[in-house]
């Protein structure tokens, strides 16, 4: 019970009352968001309602009281006999409607998010009634499920723990993750940074080195002072031999730093890929496909990119920065204080700037992985465009998502193009302050020209540097970006959880049982509640109306979805506590459309056992009648099919599949049978492969065929969501129930009548 | 032709012989007599020896052989003599030379059965079968086999550099 409504609960209840079940409503009559209250005790029912007006209410029946001296919104009503509860559900929005044998007394509502908790009120208020003559106060409470993944709540405020939305992180931060990737290769993440140290420094030396060159060999020489020659040339040699040092520690970091880069994206790509495996297809139903494979190839690049050029980038010039700021304060640190001077103001221009980009670049990401989903659209689906004449509009569409992504990226030049001079003229004029402040100290006599030479030549390099430490910025927003798409999938929870506590599977003997089982897509609810009892080894027939949820009832089975409520049990045991991966082990599927991968037909039909002997493949094949046309392609079974390879017809993919489904031997067969014709020969053909791929296995079949319908042994029908009418092909047409119809429309469409 | 039953005989209870019209004549254990049948390889890339089956002219299968080496020697002759037959599968011992970088492009090669020119569409028609062995389609279905590409000299090594 939320502490809110303790207090005023209890200040509700009478001495002997105690509360036995509540339910919080967030609407209002008038559909607004406000807070009320449904609570159940043994004696009464009571309302707190969230407006002036008593919402529906017969007058007669209510009791207002007063509380604090204001006239309270609490209402109440005896527990009569003939009071029901009833929980009706919408689209997104829901009813809790209070009845007497006569009429309606009240009623509240709420939003879709409640109506687990609203239904489980109407139950408690069930039980209540129908226990009237045993008065105890145990009421059974059924567990709350969560609507979304079917997890149980344990937590009283009715948030599920599995699927809580994460707290999205703060956008570097994804970067600072990657540092997981980098441990395993610490070794030579600390080598590479060792050798830019050591680069940095020799890269240095030879600026140092001008200084005495001039001031020792250059002035006195051009003042006439004699110079040993040799002087000069060991500082020559000297500068020699640090530019061979600093190009062959920079070839040593360069390697280093890519090899190790390298791996990293080939580790955050392999992760990212085989986490996707592991989510339900819920995730997949909403992301769409140009967009994933953006995000692993694309985004993998872009990261990798970064690790390797920008960062190591700009280490190496960070470092050079403090070296060359510290050779500079060592040297004549009035000069240096006035060289600084610029320096805070671009660092404050940086950071505005940063702030803009990363904005810009996440919607230009967007915009590239929409572009991508138009053509993961368009190029699979150009039969249909083709047949439909609509090229024209295709080209538009993309050449929309085209004009988008170039305006969206001219925003982003804009902005960079606005910037990157800007650093330019403010370094030119922190060149013509030192320039300006060395012409002063000359004049005092207080430095000397090598000095002012080796100011102006750090200078150069020190903002040089700094522009090249912007140009990063630009990058790290994009890699920033592309890091985060990364980790929203790592950080993506799979919505059907492993159990805790797994039962392993032995071989399944088939029975299957559904209890109560409803569930939703989204806030539409597909299954109201089925019970069904299927038998080891019976085949069941699915038929009614498209919509009506044969479909969705063989995804919960198969468990690519979690039921909302109720349960499914395989041999007993609810099927979230087997293991996901051993559970479908199990299951054999032959769907409408089959999909073969690119590989060979050998291949395809050992996809569910790539150990398969070739003995056991063929056998699988000829029980398939799949063998002989096999055998008259050019390769036989090292043909190579799907989507780059040979083209097969329907009936010959539905054959191989079929063949798939064999091999595996399951106990519990799902068949999704074709609704699209093919000619007797390959009819004939494909019912025998079926009959020997039922033989001996619990098989519920989505059926069409009228050969399966009869030789069903029981058929369920399914219109609605709920089970209209179960029974043998023949009973059911005897009742002229709804199967008698749907049987009647069949036969009238395969005999072409009224055609 | 209803009867259905699984027709892998054992090995050595068939007979392969010719007729005067040069087509092949199979003789099953229980005397009947097919002429005009083909011998298919199952596993044609990777396990040409094992899995043939000997079909009709339609295409249904008469007898299936699980490995060529169990046959009884005049059997398996007359079997591999019917493979040879129909099987046209030029290795390719070397490539003197292609027409252009890109494709579609001519190849001029020389195999086990002669020299010969074909056209190659697209990079896709050369197919890698593992580490060392190729097949090449051409734009006719002709196909050519590499069965070693290591034995290949150099020229030719540094051609199929690019498609493998």
């Amino acid at each position: 019970m939320p502490p809110v409504w303790q207090a005023s609960l209890s200040a509700q209840l009478a001495g002997d009352e105690s509360l036995l079940g509540w339910f919080e409503t967030d609407l209002d009559s008038q559909l607004h968001y406000a807070p009320g209250l449904v609570a159940l005790t043994n004696k009464r029912m009571l309302a707190y309602c969230p407006q002036k007006q008593a919402l529906a209410v017969t007058p007669a029946a209510a009791s207002p009281s007063k509380l604090n001296g204001h006239l309270s919104q609490w209402q109440s009503w005896p527990l009569a006999a003939d009071l029901k509860l009833h929980a009706i559900d919408q689209a997104a929005v829901g009813t809790l409607e209070l009845c007497d044998a006569t009429s309606r007394l009240a009623s509240w509502r709420y939003t879709a998010a409640r109506s687990a908790f609203a239904r489980r009120l109407e139950s408690q208020c069930a039980a209540i009634q129908s226990q009237r003559g045993k008065l105890s106060t145990e009421v059974v409470v059924l567990p709350t499920v969560c609507p979304s993944c079917g997890a149980i709540i344990t937590s009283s405020d009715g948030i599920c723990a599995a699927c809580a939305p994460v707290a999205p992180p703060a956008p570097v931060s994804s970067l600072f993750r990657l540092f997981a990737f980098a441990k395993p290769r610490a070794l030579m993440v600390v080598l590479g940074l060792l050798l830019t140290f050591a680069g940095t420094a020799a890269s240095l030396v030879p600026l140092y080195l001008t200084m005495p060159l001039i001031n020792n060999v250059l002035v006195p020489r051009f003042n006439g002072q004699a110079v040993s020659v040799q002087l000069a040339c060991w500082y020559l040699v000297g500068l020699f031999g640090s530019a061979v040092l600093a190009w062959l520690l920079n070839w040593g970091r360069l390697y280093v730093t890519s090899w190790v880069s390298e791996r990293i994206a080939s580790d955050l790509r392999t992760r990212t890929y085989a986490h996707l495996q592991c989510l339900s297809l819920e995730f997949f139903g909403g992301k769409r496909t140009g967009d994933l494979m953006s995000r692993i190839s694309n985004d993998t690049d872009r990261i990798c990119v970064f690790l390797s050029v920008s960062l190591v980038d700009f280490i190496s010039d960070s470092v050079m920065i403090v070296m060359a700021a510290a050779v500079l304060i060592y040297t004549s640190p009035m000069l240096a204080l006035c060289t600084l001077v610029t320096f805070p103001i671009i660092v404050w221009l940086v950071y505005g700037v940063r702030r803009r980009l990363r904005h810009g670049f996440d919607q230009s990401t967007v915009a590239t992985a929409h572009l991508n989903n138009v053509l993961a659209d368009t190029i699979p689906g150009i039969r249909v465009v083709k047949a439909f004449a609509q090229e024209q509009r295709e080209i538009e569409r993309f050449d929309r998502a085209n004009a988008h992504l170039v305006s969206i990226n001219d925003g982003v030049n804009i902005v960079w193009s606005f910037f990157g001079p800007i650093i330019s003229f403010l370094t030119e004029l922190g060149l013509l302050a030192v320039w300006a402040f060395s012409v002063w100290l000359i004049f005092h006599d207080q430095i000397t020209l090598g000095v002012i030479s080796l100011f102006t030549g750090a200078i150069g390099r020190f903002y040089a540097r700094l522009e090249s430490m912007l140009r990063i910025v630009y990058t790290t927003q994009r890699a920033a970006a592309s890091s985060h798409r990364i980790f929203e999938i790592l950080d993506r929870v799979p919505s059907v959880p492993e159990p805790v506590n797994p039962v392993h599977p032995a071989r399944l003997q088939g029975r299957i049982e559904l209890r109560g089982v409803r569930f939703k897509y989204g806030t539409r609810e597909v299954l109201h509640g089925i019970n069904l009892q299927i038998e080891p080894g019976e085949m069941i027939g699915l038929v009614g109306p498209t919509g009506a949820g044969k479909s969705t009832l063989i995804n919960l089975i198969c468990r690519f979805f979690d039921v909302a409520e109720g349960a499914i049990l395989v041999d007993g045991v609810d099927i979230r506590s087997y293991p996901v991966a051993e559970y479908r082990k199990h299951i054999g599927l032959v769907l409408q459309d089959p999909f073969l991968f690119y590989g060979t037909i050998a291949e395809n039909i050992a996809y569910g056992r790539p150990n398969a002997s070739q003995a056991e493949i063929v056998a699988a094949a000829r029980a398939a009648r799949a063998h002989e046309f096999i055998l008259q392609l050019p390769d036989g079974y090292d043909s190579l099919v799907g989507e780059r390879g040979q083209s097969l017809s329907g009936g010959e993919r539905q054959r191989i599949s079929i063949a798939r489904a064999i091999l595996i031997d399951p106990r519990i067969l799902i068949l999704d049978e074709a609704t699209s014709s093919v000619d007797t020969e390959t009819e004939r053909e494909i019912q025998i492969a079926l009959d020997n791929l039922i033989r001996g296995r619990t098989t519920i079949a989505i059926a069409h065929r009228l050969s399966t319908l009869r030789k069903a042994d029981r058929l369920v029908v399914v219109e609605r969501g709920r089970i209209a009418e179960i029974g043998k092909h023949a009973e059911l047409l005897r009742e002229e129930g709804a199967y008698a119809r749907l049987h009647k429309a069949q036969m009238e469409l395969v005999q072409g009548i009224g055609v | 032709m209803n009867n259905r039953v699984a027709t892998h005989l054992n090995a050595s209870d068939f007979h392969l012989q010719h007729d005067a019209f040069g087509q092949a004549v199979l003789t099953l254990p229980d005397g009947a007599q097919h002429v005009g049948v083909h011998a298919v390889r199952g596993f044609p890339i990777s396990d040409p020896q094992r899995g043939i089956a000997l079909c009709t002219a339609e295409g249904r299968e008469l007898v299936w052989v699980d490995d060529l080496a169990q046959l009884p020697p005049a059997v398996r002759s007359a079997v591999e003599a019917e493979l040879a037959q129909s099987e046209f599968l030029p290795k390719i011992q070397r490539i003197l030379s292609i027409s252009m970088q890109t494709d579609p492009s001519e190849w001029n090669v020389e195999t086990d059965r002669g020299q010969t020119k074909f056209l190659l569409k697209s990079k896709d028609d050369v197919r890698r079968l593992d580490q060392d062995r190729a097949l090449i389609t051409d734009a006719h279905g002709v196909r050519y086999l590499i069965a070693d590409a290591t034995a290949l000299d150099r020229t030719s090594r540094r051609i199929l550099e690019r498609y493998l």
